[in-house]
């Protein structure tokens, strides 16, 4: 069974290439284009790996972030956070609040895959 | 004569009268014998003859002992008189005497009194000089502090200023709405203007800094602190201070093993420059991070297209058009951010402005100097100069730019003779340093422009063309070959004629100080702040007077001037005045016209009551209020208390009771008739600050004649004036 992945973003021109790689990597993907629809879409579908912006119109990826790791249903869920600020102390903010996994656009999408198929142990 | 020959004298002379008597009365018993020479007298005869010898004896004897009293013990008496009047008065002598010991000692003090003088008189020049110099020292002092750009205050450990300068003045008396609030001034708290909790960490820091290097020079150990802080008016500075270091007085700190009586602020406005850094942190924040996301997506798809090669060309133009999207999104935002970034470049050099004649006239000095490598030096003419015309720049890396072309043109052309102009055309200001003759191509000229500036002995590793793009500016070479002149001509924008050219500090009449410093306050403190029981001649007063629509203030008569001035230590601070019209919203009858002279003109547009009674307060602060028939005006200020929330609960003295202390039989009270009785001249009476001032001189003249009455204190004042009969008056 393909392990799913939500791409939680709502920058449409990332998520057509990250959609379209996981895909063509053979991936389920999921998409969201703000923080509720993610968080709903992550209790509805369960999916394995969350790709999370930090930037999102209604809830930011952070508050999404919390919100899982306060669900113990959903402690299986791995997270990572992508984001465009690349300060020092939002990636010990988003680690601290329990992601798994930490990058800062632009990112080469090589990278990406490594680091989503480290996060699904793969 | 010598003693011992008086003594001998006086004995011998003693002695022989004594003979003389024996003698005379040995001779008359012999006369009595019968039969001697045969007439002899009868006993009676010579009895009578013995009395009269007897009483010339003694007559003479009596005259001698009072001559000897006259000599030796009255004329002693006298002198010790006359010395007893020298203690009083200077330029006594004591006369002669008695016996002609008694002159020789009245010599000898004399000469002692003489001495006395002389060295009275040398100890008064010197006290005189000493405070000449003093006088000297501090209004030198006063001077160079009125020419510093930055705001300058000195404050005592109560916080209380005892020195300012006119641009602190500007600086931090300015209220949140741009009006001058007057929150600063002698004797004044620095903490209406700055946090007492900020200035007290300050001082804590001051205190540290000193702990921190116990061993070094103990100089050097209490060290000065930066703090930053906003004004009133919402202006930023940056306050350097540091502390006044003072012997062991009352009033000390211990700080660092040293003790420090008072600290001084020097402060910067650093409002444009926090916002210059602000904006550029913002700039490079916003180009960062917003560049991240636009070029994270044109990074995947670039690697998308690559990748999968194999894609179908619909799937293919997504990609592109995602890469093209992004693309165009990033130039705007490079475009905006360089022409914000640009902008701010402007600001980075430390660009002066200065008048244009001014630097063309340092430029054709420093041009010409003889260089001891040159037989002679560089002939400067000065040509066309508009006085008029204002530069920003950085004088001195302009200066080294002209200097070094110039000098340049000598060496390797041989020119004698540059000539500098500078014209305005429009809104730029044009230089020209050009000279006759002498052919340069192009080429040459460029790169003087571009090379670093290195002539004998100086050097940079800026060029030309550096400094004049730091001004702003752009500079070119040019030929003009009809006129057979070349000239490097630079374009520089104009600026503007600054507005605020620091003012000369306000002589201050003879001798009286200028009132922008007062260190008497040093030895002020809080903790002696009883008002009641302090000396009215130590407390700060702040004497005001008002104008009024009328006489009823229970009636709907308004203000409409207030005008105060202050006294501190004594001293009438008329630089430090309060005066404002207010409008009353209301009608003003003609009858008040003719008294204050205020029309409805004067007062559109001026503040209302709710605005100025708050600055008034504030301008009170800490002080005991003095007017004249203060009663009066103090009605029209708790009337209005409800609707300002302003209370006045200031200690009031009233100049008309005060008046009425001390000449209770005078018919009138009323001001002109106290300044006549007490000799100040009135002038500018019926505006508000001019009454004030009337009554502040008043008030000052009535001090001493009061402290003769035994009234001293603030609360004798107080009960003085409240048993005079006027006080019962109410209106």
């Amino acid at each position: 069974m393909s392990k799913r992945i939500l791409i939680a973003d709502d920058e449409q021109n990332i998520v057509i290439s990250i959609e379209f790689l996981l895909r063509r990597e053979g991936f389920e993907v999921l998409v969201a284009g703000d923080g509720e629809e993610a968080l709903a879409k992550v209790r509805g579908e369960r999916p394995d790996l969350v790709l999370l912006d930090v930037m999102m119109p209604k809830m930011n990826g952070f508050d999404v972030c919390q919100a899982l790791r306060a669900d113990p249903d959903l402690a299986g869920t791995r997270i990572l956070m992508l984001t465009a600020k690349g300060r020092d102390t939002e990636v010990s903010k988003g680690l601290g609040l329990g992601a798994d996994g930490y990058m800062t656009k632009p990112f080469s999408t090589k990278e990406l895959l490594a680091e989503v198929r480290k996060l699904l142990g793969m | 004569m010598k003693p011992v020959r008086r003594l001998v004298l006086a004995a011998l002379a003693a002695g022989l009268f004594v003979l003389a008597l024996i003698v005379a009365t040995a001779g008359l018993m012999l006369a009595g014998e019968p039969g001697a020479s045969g007439s002899g007298r009868s006993p009676e005869e010579r009895v009578v003859v013995l009395l009269v010898l007897l009483l010339v004896a003694l007559a003479f004897s009596g005259w001698v002992i009072y001559r000897l009293y006259e000599l030796y013990a009255s004329a002693p008496l006298r002198m010790a008189e006359e010395v007893m009047a020298t203690l009083a008065h200077i330029g006594l002598r004591v006369g002669e005497h008695g016996a002609a010991e008694l002159h020789v000692l009245g010599q000898a003090v004399n000469q002692l009194l003489a001495l006395r003088e002389a060295s009275e008189k040398d100890v008064a020049e010197r006290v005189r000089e000493a405070r000449a110099s003093l006088e000297e020292e501090r209004s030198r002092l006063a001077a160079l502090m009125a020419d510093l750009s930055q705001s300058v205050v000195v404050c005592n450990l109560d916080g209380r200023v005892l020195l300012y300068n006119q641009r602190a003045k500007q600086e931090l008396s300015a209220g949140p709405d741009g009006g001058n609030a007057e929150l600063l001034g002698l004797g004044r708290s620095i903490y209406t203007v700055f946090d007492r909790g900020l200035i007290g960490h300050a001082l804590e820091r001051l205190q540290q800094a000193g702990g921190e290097r116990p061993e070094a020079d103990s100089r050097a150990r209490v060290g000065a602190t930066q703090f930053v802080t906003a004004t009133p008016a919402g202006r930023l500075l940056r306050a350097h201070m540091s502390p006044v270091l003072g012997g062991g007085g009352p009033h000390h700190a211990q700080v660092g093993g040293l003790s420090i009586t008072g600290f001084v602020l020097v402060l910067e406005d650093v409002t444009s420059t926090n916002e210059r850094h602000a904006r550029r942190d913002a700039l490079i924040q916003s180009l960062i991070e917003g560049g991240r996301g636009p070029l994270g997506s044109i990074r995947a798809a670039a690697e998308m297209l690559s990748d999968f090669s194999d894609m179908p060309s619909q799937q293919r133009d997504r990609f592109l058009r995602v890469v093209r999207d992004e693309a165009g999104a990033l130039s705007a935002q490079f475009e905006k951010a360089s022409s914000a970034f640009s902008n701010d470049l402007r600001e980075r050099w430390l660009l002066e402005e200065m008048l244009g004649a001014e630097l063309l006239g340092v430029a054709a000095r420093r041009i010409g100097e003889r260089r001891s490598s040159e037989r002679r030096a560089l002939a400067v003419k000065t040509e066309r100069v508009d006085e008029e015309l204002w530069l920003r720049v950085d004088s001195f890396g302009l200066l080294q730019a002209l200097r070094y072309l110039a000098l340049r043109l000598q060496d390797e052309y041989e020119v004698r003779e540059v000539r500098l102009s500078l014209t305005r055309n429009g809104v730029l200001a044009q230089l020209d340093l050009s000279w006759l003759g002498t052919f340069m191509n192009n080429e040459a000229a460029m790169s003087w422009l571009q090379d670093p500036m290195a002539t004998a002995g100086e050097s940079s590793p800026l060029s030309v063309t550096d400094v004049i793009e730091r001004c702003n500016g752009d500079i070119w070479f040019q030929r003009e070959r009809v006129s057979h002149r070349a000239f490097f001509r630079t374009m520089l924008p104009a600026a503007e004629a600054p507005k605020d050219l620091p003012r000369a500090i306000i002589a201050a009449a003879e001798g009286e100080r200028p009132e922008f410093y007062d260190f008497d306050l040093f030895g002020w403190s809080a903790a002696s702040h009883e008002l009641d029981d302090r000396p009215l001649a130590e407390l700060s007063y702040t004497v005001f007077d008002t104008e009024t629509t009328g006489l009823q203030p229970s009636q709907g008569d308004e203000i409409i001037q207030i005008g105060a001035t202050r006294i501190v230590n004594r001293r009438l601070l008329r630089h430090e005045c309060f005066d404002q019209l207010v409008d009353p919203q209301c009608r003003l009858s003609p009858q008040s016209i003719e008294v204050h002279g205020i029309t409805r003109e004067l007062l559109v547009g001026q503040p209302v009551i709710d605005v100025v009674l708050p600055k008034f307060h504030a301008f009170c602060a800490d002080t005991v209020l003095v007017g004249h028939n203060a009663a009066f005006d103090m009605r029209f200020l708790q009337l209005k208390e409800q609707q300002t929330g302003v209370r006045f609960e200031q200690p009031v003295l009233d100049t008309l009771l005060l008046s009425a202390i001390l000449h209770p039989n005078q018919t009138t009270h009323r001001l002109e008739a106290i300044a006549e009785r007490l000799g100040v001249s009135v002038f500018g009476r019926h505006t508000a600050l001019g009454d004030a001032i009337v009554t502040g001189e008043v008030f000052l003249k009535m001090l001493p004649l009061l402290s003769e009455m035994g009234i001293r204190t603030l609360r004798e004042a107080r009960e003085a004036s409240q048993r005079t009969f006027h006080a019962r008056l109410k209106y």
